[in-house]
This record gives C-alpha cells, sequence and structure tokens, in this order.
C-alpha cells in the first residue's frame, strides 16, 4: 500500500473514524515494521480505539491514547506521548482524530511539525446516512471547521457510508453520487469507498477504489457478535 | 431504507424530542449525555425554539416548571447525580400536575459514580424521584429507535395523564450509534386551557397551577384524585416485550442494554437446548405485574439482567409473589454483564431446577 509516514483520519463524529484508523493500521503493520496508532479523541467519552488496545499491541501495533480513556476520568486530556509520532521518524503512524472542529482542535498543536515534515495525508471520513451530514453543502462545511480548527488541509475522502447493521449494496450505491459531489467540489480524490466484507464482491466492480474493512469493535449489546480479532 | 438515518442515541432522542413539538429544552452538562444539550444548542435557534444552559440541574428543572406550567412541551435531560440535584423540581411538578419529561442517560453511582453505563437509578425512578407520593411513567429504551419511540410516547402520555415522565436510558444507550426512523406520525394536541397559565387575555379567571394547599382535607383529595389517575395508567399504559416466552421454562426480566445482552444469550441458550425467554419490561412504571405473574404460572424460575445492585429484582419478585425463585445476574459501576454472566445464570436457573 502506498502510503504516507503519518496518515490523520478526520471528519464528523460518528462517521466512522476510529474503526477506518484500526482497520488502516493493520493494513500498515503488513508492509511495515514499526506501526502506531494515536487516539487524540479529547471529546468522546465511549466507544474509543482503547477498546481494542490488546488485541492491537498484540499485533504488534502500539496504540497511543490518554490513560484517561475509558476511565471515569472524564477529562479532555491529549497522551503525552503523542509528540514521539513527531520526533521518531522511523514510525508510521496513524492518528484517530476527535469529531468535528472541537475534536480537531486539539490537532492544531501537532500542525506546524506535520506541515513542515511534509509527509503525511489528512484523510476526510464522511457518511452520508449521518443526519447533520447528508448532502455536499453540509458535509464541506465541516469539512473546513475541521481544516480551520487543525490548522491542516485535508488531501483525501473516505467514503464510509453505512446505516450500521442495515447496510446493503444500494446503501452504499446510493452514496456513489454524494461522494463524486464532494470530491468534485473539495479537489480531493476519494481514496476509498470502505465497505463491510460480505458487501465488497458485489461492490468491487461498481464504486471506486472499494476497499473492504471490518468491524473491530466489542459490542456485547449488538447482533452481530462474532469475534473478528479471532480470524 | 433511504428514509433511514444512523444516529447516536443521544442525538436521536433530541431530534425525537423536536418533532414531538417540544420547543423548550433547558439542562445543564454531564457526561453521558452532553450530546442532547449540545443537539439542542445547534436546532433550537435554527426552530425558533429555546435552548437554555441554565446555572445548575435545580435551576434547569424550576425553568421546566415555569414552562410546562405555560402549557408548553418542556424537556431536560442529565445524568444519574444530576437528576438527583433535579428531585425537588420533579416533586413540585407531580405535586402541581404539570407534564413534562425528563430524561435520565445513567451512570455509576452512587456520589460522582464514574461516567460509564449503569441502571442503578432503577429505585429512583420507579419509587423515589422526589418527595411525597407521586409516581413518574417510567418509559425504558433498549434500542436507538425506541430512544425516539419513546422520548415521542413520554411527551404523548405526560401530556395525556398531566404529570411528568421520565426515559431511563443509560450511557450505552445514549452514546451507540444504530439506524432509526425518525417518522412518528401526527403529534396529539391537548387542551391546556383549562389550567395552562398563559394569559387570561382578560377573558377568563386566571389558573393557577401551584403545589401549596392551606387546608389538609384539599391537598389529601388532590393526592386521592392523583392516585386514580396512576390507577388508570397502570390498567392502560403498560407496554413491554416478549422474547421466546411460549415455551419457555426460565424467564429472563431485563431492560435497556441489559435486555440486549439478554437476547444473545437466549440465543445462546436455546442453541443448547436449554428453553429459556424473556419479558421485557419497556414501562417500568407501571410495571408489567400481570405478564410476569402469569408467568410464574408456567417457568420454573426468573432471572433479573440488572446493571445494579438488584433493584428490579425487588418488583419482580412482588409482582410473582414469589411464587418462583428470581436470581439475580448483575455488574455494575460501569461495567456491562457480558452474554457469558447471563449464560452462566441461565445455566444455574436450569441445573438447579429453580432453587436460588
Amino acid at each position: 500500500m502506498d502510503s504516507k509516514r503519518i496518515t490523520l483520519f478526520a471528519g464528523h463524529y460518528g462517521s466512522g473514524k476510529t474503526n477506518i484508523a484500526v482497520n488502516y493500521a493493520l493494513w500498515l503493520k503488513e508492509e511495515n515494521e514499526k506501526v502506531v496508532i494515536a487516539d487524540l479523541d479529547i471529546v468522546n467519552p465511549y466507544f474509543r480505539s482503547k477498546d481494542s488496545e490488546k488485541q492491537l499491541e498484540a499485533r504488534g501495533i502500539h496504540l497511543i491514547s490518554s490513560e484517561y480513556a475509558n476511565s471515569n476520568v472524564d477529562v479532555p486530556a491529549m497522551p503525552s506521548e503523542a509528540y514521539s509520532i513527531i520526533d521518531d521518524k522511523s514510525l508510521r503512524a496513524v492518528i484517530d482524530v476527535g469529531g468535528d472542529d472541537r475534536g480537531a482542535l486539539a490537532m492544531g498543536r501537532y500542525a506546524p511539525a506535520i506541515l513542515s515534515e511534509n509527509d503525511y495525508e489528512m484523510l476526510l471520513v464522511i457518511n452520508k446516512y449521518r443526519p447533520l451530514t447528508p448532502d455536499c453543502k453540509s458535509t464541506l462545511a465541516v469539512m473546513h471547521e475541521i481544516e480551520t480548527a487543525c490548522q491542516m488541509k485535508f488531501t483525501g475522502i473516505i467514503n464510509n457510508s453505512n446505516l450500521g447493521d442495515e447496510t446493503d449494496e444500494a446503501t452504499v450505491l446510493a452514496s456513489v453520487a454524494y461522494a463524486d459531489e464532494i470530491s468534485q467540489a473539495s479537489g480531493l480524490p476519494i481514496r476509498m469507498t470502505t465497505v463491510k466484507e460480505n458487501l465488497y464482491d458485489k461492490l468491487k466492480e461498481k464504486v471506486v477504489n472499494c476497499t473492504a474493512i471490518r468491524l473491530y469493535v466489542k459490542q456485547s449489546w449488538a447482533k452481530q457478535e462474532e469475534d473478528l480479532w479471532q480470524k | 431504507m433511504a428514509d433511514k438515518v444512523l444516529m447516536k442515541g443521544n442525538e436521536a432522542l433530541a431530534e425525537a424530542a423536536i418533532m414531538a413539538g417540544c420547543r423548550h429544552y433547558f439542562g445543564y452538562p454531564i457526561t453521558p449525555q452532553t450530546e442532547i444539550a449540545a443537539y439542542m444548542a445547534k436546532r433550537m435557534p435554527v426552530i425558533g425554539g429555546t435552548f437554555l444552559q441554565a446555572e445548575s440541574e435545580v435551576a434547569a428543572i424550576n425553568m421546566i416548571y415555569g414552562a410546562a406550567a405555560a402549557g408548553k412541551r418542556a424537556m431536560t435531560s442529565s445524568s444519574s447525580p444530576g437528576i438527583a440535584l433535579k428531585s425537588e423540581g420533579i416533586s413540585y411538578l407531580a405535586g402541581s400536575d404539570l407534564p413534562a419529561l425528563i430524561i435520565n442517560v445513567q451512570r455509576g453511582g452512587p456520589g460522582l459514580g464514574g461516567i460509564q453505563p449503569s441502571q442503578s437509578d432503577y429505585f429512583q425512578a420507579t419509587k423515589s424521584a422526589g418527595h411525597g407520593d407521586f409516581k413518574l411513567i417510567v418509559l425504558a429504551p433498549a434500542s436507538v429507535q425506541e430512544m425516539v419511540d419513546l422520548t415521542f410516547k413520554g411527551f404523548d402520555l405526560a401530556d395525556k395523564y398531566r404529570m411528568p415522565a421520565m426515559l431511563l436510558s443509560d450511557g450505552t444507550m445514549g452514546q451507540m450509534m444504530e439506524p432509526v426512523s425518525l417518522e412518528m406520525g401526527e403529534v396529539k394536541e391537548y387542551d391546556k386551557s383549562s389550567w395552562a397559565a398563559c394569559g387570561t387575555k382578560c377573558e377568563r379567571e386566571h389558573n393557577v397551577v401551584n403545589s401549596l394547599f392551606i387546608q389538609p382535607e384539599e391537598l389529601e383529595k388532590y393526592n386521592f384524585e392523583r392516585y386514580e389517575r396512576y390507577a388508570q395508567i397502570e390498567a392502560n399504559e403498560v407496554m413491554y416485550d416478549e422474547y421466546l416466552m411460549d415455551d419457555a421454562e426460565i424467564c429472563i426480566v431485563a431492560y435497556g442494554v441489559a435486555a440486549r445482552v439478554s437476547q444473545n444469550a437466549i440465543d445462546k441458550a436455546r442453541a443448547q437446548g436449554i428453553k429459556v425467554g424473556m419479558i421485557r419490561p419497556i414501562t417500568l412504571w407501571p410495571f408489567p405485574k400481570a405478564v410476569l405473574n402469569a408467568a410464574a404460572d408456567k417457568v420454573k424460575a426468573f432471572i433479573s439482567v440488572e446493571l445494579s445492585m438488584g433493584q428490579m429484582i425487588e418488583d419482580i419478585e412482588l409482582a410473582t409473589r414469589c411464587k418462583k425463585p428470581v436470581l439475580l445476574c448483575n455488574r455494575v459501576g460501569g461495567m456491562i454483564p457480558t452474554t457469558e454472566d447471563v449464560l452462566n445464570s441461565i445455566n444455574k436457573a436450569n441445573s438447579v431446577g429453580g432453587d436460588k
């Protein structure tokens, strides 16, 4: 996979950044020795990459996250270790940025270093089925708010349009025009259209850069309960 | 399919409240329900409603009192310790026969506790949400879709019976994302002109909204009248869901996230040949007493699955007149029972033939 040294995932909250960041780190690990994933979400108290810490570490991927993540300490804290991503140029790093402009604000402190090194990609994760980003205009507004907050520009788009468990072929196909319009209006390429593995064969010929992802979250209350980490 | 969107429980219920005609939201931030306030802060100004972050929970619930007294649909939301702060105002709402919707996205307790999910406010919601003799209608969603549907229902029941209703959710329900439909049908309008303090235009006598009565005979009369209304609610508004109860020998009783985990455990137990089903209360008050009492004549044991130290279990034992043993399967402090935890309890209930 052709990748930059640092890949950032940002977007509207609930667009699927964390799961895509985890998938991306696992792909990077196939071709790179030292891979880290940083959870820089200062907003969301639940459902974080911290949930997957053991599984990631078992695969040799180091997780950098606030020591307070998933605890009862409700403070928006940044992990001190995050600067190692900037300092240690031998690392391949995935950064899971918090949702919206408020989540991206904390990224700003690392922006000058990332920009001066200039070996990064920042990907906008979009989902047509989130009620506050249903069209091009509203999605671009969120995009610009994030860029302003973190002082960096996006370099590509990941179309992760989905309806959770109810996502089918038609759900994804209905999002193609939406993603294309955002791509044209922003001038950013669609780097991936992410779909769950069971939909990949049906869609790989039909959508641009179709990529199969797994849902790496542990939810004992979810209908689908198989442990994908076992595969 | 095209009409569905992917929403977080908290934002889905906020949008449902707006669609139910709520234009007055007063609250104070607390994890894990802050998305409700954040959503209202964005949406209310756009649609001509009022979002106000009060200086405290106590202030917020009294603003609800004011809006409700004027005949408006009003909502406040908080999480466990914040609801405790609102309890005085909730009692005043009940004592003044005012409709309002109160959201509790529960977190671990007691005290400051933690921010992870919990169901340990069951007693608070169903028995003692404040001082005095009164009840709340308590609705317990088990999906993001039910966060929407029961918010709509909660406003309607509150208006219909002129009393506060509570949506008793938890951090998991508030934070989880699922596809939802926001089509909820017509909002039923209730005539509030006989009691609401919304201006006489010098054309009628003043309506007085109050919970203070000088004469004890009068206060007693209102208490009796209120409990006649509660009896009607117990007769007409009970809601529950049944899962594989037809041939069940073991009955799980669980609500909210505990019911979601239990359903997975039931599927696994059924695959092993154990006949287990579930009665899921959707209204925690009124509690589905009759269906549980009827089930007690058929099953050999009940299991109460809770994120609390054994609260709902008392209502199950009362409803079933202790005819059959009730086992407790619980995790607390922000932990959620695993499918294995529930399976272990099912196996225990099965092997001991119902002995505790």
